[in-house]
Order: C-alpha cells, then structure tokens, then sequence
C-alpha cells in the first residue's frame, strides 16, 4: 500500500485490524491446538506447538468424525442431487410453459420459502415416524430438499427466462421432444446457476443442526453437526483430538468457498437467504 | 411459449409441488391440529386438549423470558451485522484499500461458512471460565477483575452468547452490502468528490440512500433469524442455562416437544413462532422481490 497515510486511514485501519484479529484469532488458535496435546493446549495457550501431533487427526477420523463425515458426504450429495433435479424441472415448467394454474403453483412454491423448517418440526418428526424412515439418511435428505427446493426454484426459474425463445423454438422444430430441450439445451446452458445452487444446498445440508440432532438417533447415521456433539461428549478431556475434529469438519466448505467464491456470494446475494 | 400441450407442464412441476406438500405445508397445517392436542411420543398417546396449550402458552413465564431474550438478539445484531456490517463494506469498498480488500472480505467471511456446531464448541473454550482464551487474555493484559464465567452466570450468559453469533455473522450481512455498493453508479462519488464533499458526507448522502434497499432486507433478515435461533444457546449454554436466562422460543419448543415430551404444547409454541416470522416474511415479500430486480 503505496501513499500517504493520512489520519483518516489511520483512524480506519486500527478497528479493521482489530476486527480481522479478533475473526482470525480464535481461528488460528482452533487450527495450532489442534495439533497439541491436552497439557500444551492449556498449559502454553499463546504458543505454536511444541510438537505437531498429527496423530490427533487420525484419532479424530477413526474414533468418528470418519463415519460422521462420510454421512454428512452422502445426504449432502443426495440433497444436491434431488433439489438440482426437481427444482429445475419445476422451474423448467413454470418458465417455458403457459398452463392454467402456472401463477398459482408458482406462488406455492414461492410459499415454502416463508416457512422456517423449524416451525414444521413436531409434525414432521411424527410423520418420518410413520413413514419408517426415521433414522435413516432420508430422514434427512427429504426434508432437506423440500426446504431447499422454494429457493433454488426461484433462482433457476429467473435464469430459465432469460434464455431466448428461438433457441427453444429451434430446437422444437429440430423434432427435440419437451423433455429433451429441457435435458440437452435448458440445463447445459444453466450451469452458472446450477452451480449457485449446488453451493447453496451444499452449504445448508452440510451445516444444518436441528433436523440432524431430532431425525437421527443412532450413531451410524449420524451427520457432522449432530456426531460433533456426541463426539465431544466421548472424548471428554481429549481437546486436541476434538479441536482436529472441528478442523476437519469445516474443510470442505471452506475448500468450495475458496474455489468457487463467485458463485458462493452470487448465490447468497441472489436469494438473501440466511442459513 | 407452448401452448398446446396441456399436460407437460404439471408433470414438470408434479414432483417439486408434492415434495413441498408433503414435507413443508402439510406438517405446518398438522401443527395447529397438534396445537389442540395433548401427545406424548413415549406412551404413543394423544387427548384432545382444547385451549389448554394456548393457555400455558400464555401463562408462561419462560415464555416471556425467551421471547425477551429474542428481542435482545434482534437489536444487538441490527446493531452490529446491520450497523457495522455496512460501516465495514462501505470501509472495505474505499479506494486506498482496493489492492487488500479481497483479503479482508474473504477473512471476515470465513466464520459464515463454518458450521455454528464448530464455531460454538469453539467458543465454549474462548468462554472457558478457568481455561479459556478470553478470561486468559484479559489476565494477561492485567484486567484480572473483568475475567467471569461468561456462560455460567445468569447475567452475561445471553450476552456472551450473542457475541458469538456476531461473530459469525457479521460476514454475511457485509458480503451482501458490499454486493450493493458496487451496484451504486460510480460517477455519483465522482460527482461528490468534486463537490468537495468529505468522506463522511459523501457515506451519509450516497452509499447509504443507495443501499437503502439492501439495508432493509438484511435487517429483515436478520430480525427473522433472531427470532429463530436455536444453534447457539442450545450448544453454548446447554439449552438455555444457566436456568433460563439465555433460553430462546426455538429452545423452549425443542425442550418442551423433545426432553418433556409435551408435543402439543411444542407445536403451539412452534404456531407463535411462526406467526412472528411470517409477518417478517410477508413484509419482505410484499415490499421487495427478495434481493432481485434493483
């Protein structure tokens, strides 16, 4: 930072500083005690480590975080799968068609947005109940893409209209079936917005606590945010390992985030969504 | 535009409307059915309750405790994601800190991704009251006599739990603002520049009309995730405590649906909750096409 440094951007520099150790602190603390053992953790709260245990993260992975990480691996994959696929078909329906109740649906689906998955709780717990399904990964997945699926139609709906109607046109007169323009010109020529979406769910499925701690209760299926809790009740004293395991749990969001930026504050500006 | 066929399009949006259905409007109708209902998960048993949870509901008094604790969360995160998160993008958007500020907003966004499990766990060791790093840190810098139990008494509990959600928040709300700004023409700032207006002035007549819009739906954002929190009280506080006095609405419902297996009285709690935010929604909704079209 070449220029002056008048008093204005001193006065503007100090806070942001402080904030970014403030942000950045407890994270680097996370990150080093992670590789300490119990005594060093407490014992040299200020230092790096005197030895790094990498062996912290392969306790952490074998004693659970391997098994809760690869579920949360599979509902989060499975949650993308089903809202890519249903909301685009929906959002394909709803844009290119002109049918009786379109208006009606649309504001249907635009409804579940207002609706906060924890309101649903009670009844919803009953019904995976009599559905069988609790305490299976679909107990999860299900829920998690209908609550997905108001946002990421109204997103794919608004790209879908911006496509230009001759390359429809075009391709119907190509003897493209309807399903077929949605399969092989639709989605193609959407992927910015799928790839907005994908981060969105993603980044929801992989965080997501309250369904994860009520919808599962054994330990097999359980998901990241759900196992970390048993996990640290498990391990009672054994920080470093816990504090790998927390390490470890936010890798993989934070790895997309740094990849896939633009489309991580796209989609958040987009939807406005929270969580 | 097809016109003809009649039957494709519902079958497109078949499999999206039922999963809502199903899994999103129909539970929320049950809920008020529930509502009128005394269920016990345990005994599998259920009676017809009348008003009798409408009652309790409004006799109490954790009732009154949550929601005031609620409205503590709303204004603090105005304040500090609302108020600071736009002092902070409008900072970071200022032309001397072009070159870094990439950095800073990458740096302050971070907390948004981790999950809030990872982050409360986190600061149930910064709030250590013995071990952790912040009363260590005030020792450290010779403030002994500030050093408490953040979490374990009654009176800073809410507060310090607060905090963290600040903490993780602030992001957000900055990442959405500065999305805003540099939406705002650059030639009004020139303009101003000009004008000889000071840097102040120019936050106070530009970027701030400009990103009224924004302002509003962050705020509404972030009053509607206020009255829905459950994440951080119900890990930093082990639901609430000590006693009640950082219990929150979602807590109460989860506590009495889950540990005292009074559903019916959980899902009347859930209705109130419901009824707060979807006037927030409505509002939203009504006024502004959710972010879009500005």
């Amino acid at each position: 930072m070449a220029g002056k440094l008048s008093i204005y951007r001193l006065i503007v520099l100090l806070p942001l500083l402080v904030g970014v150790v403030l942000v950045v602190y407890p994270l680097f603390w996370m990150v080093s005690s992670s590789f300490k053992s119990y005594d060093e953790i407490f014992g040299s709260v200020w230092n790096l480590p005197s030895e790094w245990l990498f062996s912290n993260y392969v306790t952490a992975w074998t004693k659970g975080i391997g098994n809760y990480f690869m579920n949360s691996v599979i509902v989060t994959v499975s949650t993308i799968a089903g809202v890519v696929i249903i909301a685009s078909l929906c959002a394909y329906g709803l844009s290119r068609f002109r049918f009786r109740y379109s208006k009606t649906l649309f504001l249907f689906v635009l409804g579940g947005m207002m609706l906060d998955p924890q309101v649903c709780l009670v009844p919803l717990y009953k019904l995976l109940q009599n559905l069988n399904i609790h305490n299976t990964y679909f107990a999860l997945i299900l829920p998690y893409i209908a609550f997905r699926l108001s946002i990421a139609v109204l997103l794919i709906r608004s790209y879908f209209l911006g496509i230009p109607k001759e390359i429809e046109e075009s391709a119907t007169m190509d003897g493209c079936s309807v399903f077929r323009t949605y399969l092989s010109i639709f989605l193609p020529m959407s992927l910015p917005i799928i790839m907005t979406t994908i981060i969105l769910t993603s980044y929801y499925a992989w965080n997501e606590f309250l369904f994860s701690i009520i919808f599962i209760d054994s330990d097999k299926y359980r998901t990241i945010p759900a196992g970390l809790m048993n996990f640290k009740d498990a391990l009672s004293t054994d920080w470093g390992v816990l504090l790998a395991g927390l390490v470890i749990s936010s890798m993989p969001l934070i790895i997309l985030f740094i990849f896939m930026q633009k489309y991580f504050i796209q989609g958040m500006s987009d939807g406005s969504v929270k969580g | 535009m097809r016109t003809r066929r009649t039957i494709a399009p519902y079958l497109f949006v078949l499999p999206c409307v039922l999963m809502l259905a199903v899994f999103v409007y129909m539970p929320l109708i049950q809920n008020f059915f529930y509502s009128f209902q005394n269920i016990s998960l345990l005994s599998g048993k259920s009676s017809f309750a009348g008003f009798d949870n409408y009652k309790t509901l409004f006799s109490d008094p954790v009732v009154g405790k949550a929601l005031i604790n609620n409205v503590k969360y709303a204004v603090i995160s105005l304040i500090f994601q609302v108020g600071f998160g736009l002092v902070l993008a409008a900072i970071l958007e200022e032309e001397f800190l072009r070159k870094v500020s990439a950095v800073f907003r990458t740096i302050f966004f971070i907390p948004v991704i981790i999950s809030i499990t990872v982050i409360c766990l986190l600061f149930s060791f910064v709030y250590n009251p013995t071990d952790g790093l912040l009363n260590m840190f005030l020792q450290a810098v010779g403030l002994d006599s500030w050093a408490k139990p953040w979490l374990g008494s009654g009176t800073t509990a809410i507060y310090a739990v607060i905090a963290v959600s600040q903490w993780q928040s602030i992001g957000y709300c900055m990442m959405l603002f500065i999305v805003a700004i540099q939406k705002i023409p650059r030639d009004l700032y020139e303009a101003a520049k000009i004008d000889g207006a000071g840097k102040i002035k120019i936050f106070f007549s530009i970027t701030l009309p400009q990103v009224k819009e924004m302002i509003f739906v962050n705020s509404l954002l972030t009053i509607t995730g206020a009255f829905m929190v459950f994440n951080e009280p119900f890990i930093l506080t082990k639901g609430g405590g000590p006693g009640t006095s950082s219990i929150t609405i979602a807590v109460l419902m989860y506590q009495n649906g889950f540990v005292r297996d009074s559903m019916g009285y959980a899902a009347t709690i859930s209705l109130l909750i419901f009824a707060i935010t979807a006037v927030l929604a409505l509002i939203q909704t009504l006024s502004f096409r959710t972010g879009k079209g500005d």
